[in-house]
């Protein structure tokens, strides 16, 4: 069961998105998401994490024992976590303090732990390590999605840091920002609006392929009202446009022989004349 | 006294596990089907949040601040948690079967749920000593319980209700979780 990379990135972006479709990681989602700077630091450490973890995991996979892997991937996830605890601490303080506890909380996400027991347990080093980094990235759109929306109409800005400064104001002066989208209670809001939009999608593409699949059974089956199966070609047309094979024949012969009838009949109206 | 105190008003209240602080969601939309499934996982975190504040407290003050550690502290405390699951799991099978079997399959899934080390990691921050750790781990895990009740009180009723077919399962979950979040928000004005 091997798969390309793009269809990797495919997976863990769209059709599989962690947070979209396989409803996963719902702590960080529902509390990063206050601004879009918050989301993208998140998603950030989410993706470094869960690329080498994948990656370790997939290495030792041969060399841990079943009855305990669970337990040795949360050794081997704990500790990049608290390497990247460690850099976010040093070199960006201010994401530090406005994540506060959810850096170290990416231990338990049940996204990393899901990717390691479903994918990098079976899979080689590499593409163990792309997909760490296309569910990771597919986790952190789903944050900016949900960030610029609460965002946006909590403050009425887009990128402002922790603070609050240095936001680009989207709205002019006549917004009234929301405040309710910075509560708790706007974050379970806003991802279930999100979350029932990509249902919609969802249910409108599986409708789609159920009509068509519907009606080419019937296509095949001869009893369409409209369309039908062209026996020469094999394809699809309407009911209107198709001619019996062997008149078509006749008639394309007529046709050939057509323009000379005119012609013969304006020579005898000619000598009529005369 | 009045310290306790506020500690466990603050964790079970104004800053609700769930509802404020986001810990602990997964197994509060997994799990919150039935109000009997939700009080014994309620039960089963409260059991073992409990303990783990306790643990993880004299481990990082008796173990990691000594050696100079504590930077190791999610690894440790993560370990220290699913050490103390499976140990108590154990312990319940063998003595306790009554209990095991109201708690049982909800252990294992405890030490993946980020309430409880987030709890332990809220107690490192916050400086508590041991008993303030213990009533906050307890407290916080009494807040995690209503809150989950509660829903899934709420959630009972839902299976009733007709949303449009696209809010079907989870999103409508999410919106009531909100409104439910509105409420625990009113709290907030009560903060010492």
């Amino acid at each position: 069961m091997k798969k390309s990379i793009p269809m990797l990135f495919k997976e863990g972006i769209l059709t599989n998105n962690p947070v979209f479709v396989q409803l996963l990681g719902m702590c960080p989602t529902l509390a990063t998401t206050t601004s879009v700077k918050n989301a993208i630091g998140m998603g950030a450490a989410v993706i470094v994490v869960l690329a080498f973890s994948n990656l370790f995991i997939s290495l030792l996979r041969k060399l841990i024992p079943g009855e305990v892997r669970i337990a040795s991937y949360i050794v081997i996830i704990s500790g990049f976590v608290t390497a990247v605890e460690l850099i976010i601490k040093a070199y960006f303080p201010e994401i530090d303090a406005a994540l506060g506890l959810f850096i170290p909380l990416i231990v338990v996400n049940c996204i990393i732990l899901a990717r390691a027991e479903a994918f990098a347990s079976k899979n080689g080093p590499l593409p163990s390590f792309i997909d760490g980094i296309a569910t990771g990235i597919g986790f952190t759109l789903a944050l900016v999605c949900i960030a610029a929306v609460r965002e946006l109409l909590g403050t009425g800005m887009l990128f402002a840091a922790a603070d609050g400064s240095g936001g680009i104001p989207i709205f002019g002066d006549w917004f009234n920002p929301a405040t309710i989208f910075l509560l708790p209670s706007g974050a379970f809001l806003t991802l279930g609006f999100l979350i029932a939009c990509v249902q919609k999608i969802r249910n409108t593409a599986e409708e789609r392929a159920l009509t068509k699949a519907i009606e080419m059974d019937a296509i095949e089956g001869g009893y369409h009202a409209t369309l039908m199966k062209d026996p020469v070609s094999g394809k699809v047309i309407r009911r209107s446009s198709y001619r019996e094979p062997a008149p078509a024949e006749d008639t394309a012969e007529e046709i050939l022989e057509d323009p000379e009838l005119p012609a013969e009949k304006a020579e005898n109206d000619e000598k009529g004349a005369e | 006294m009045s310290s306790i105190f506020m500690i466990m008003f603050t964790a079970i209240l104004t800053e609700n596990f769930i509802f404020s602080r986001f810990y602990g969601c997964c197994p509060f939309l997994g799990v919150s089907d039935k109000p009997s499934t939700a009080l014994g996982m309620g039960m089963a975190v409260t059991f073992v949040m409990t303990l783990a504040s306790a643990a993880t407290w004299a481990v990082y003050n008796f173990l990691l601040v000594p050696f100079g550690l504590e930077y190791l502290k999610t690894i440790a405390f993560i370990l220290l948690i699913a050490t103390l699951v499976q140990f108590i799991e154990m312990f319940l099978r063998k003595f306790i079967p009554a209990l095991y079997g109201a708690l049982g399959i909800y252990l294992p899934l405890i030490t993946t749920n980020c309430a409880v080390l987030g709890a332990a990691l809220v107690n490192i921050e916050e400086g508590y000593s041991f008993v303030e750790s213990v009533v906050f781990g307890f407290s916080a895990a009494l807040g995690f319980t209503l809150a989950i009740v509660i829903f899934a009180g709420v959630r009972e009723r839902l299976n009733f209700a007709n949303p449009p077919k696209a809010f079907r399962g989870f999103p409508i979950l999410l919106i009531s979780a909100s409104l439910a979040a509105m409420a625990f928000s009113g709290f907030s004005g009560m903060k010492f």
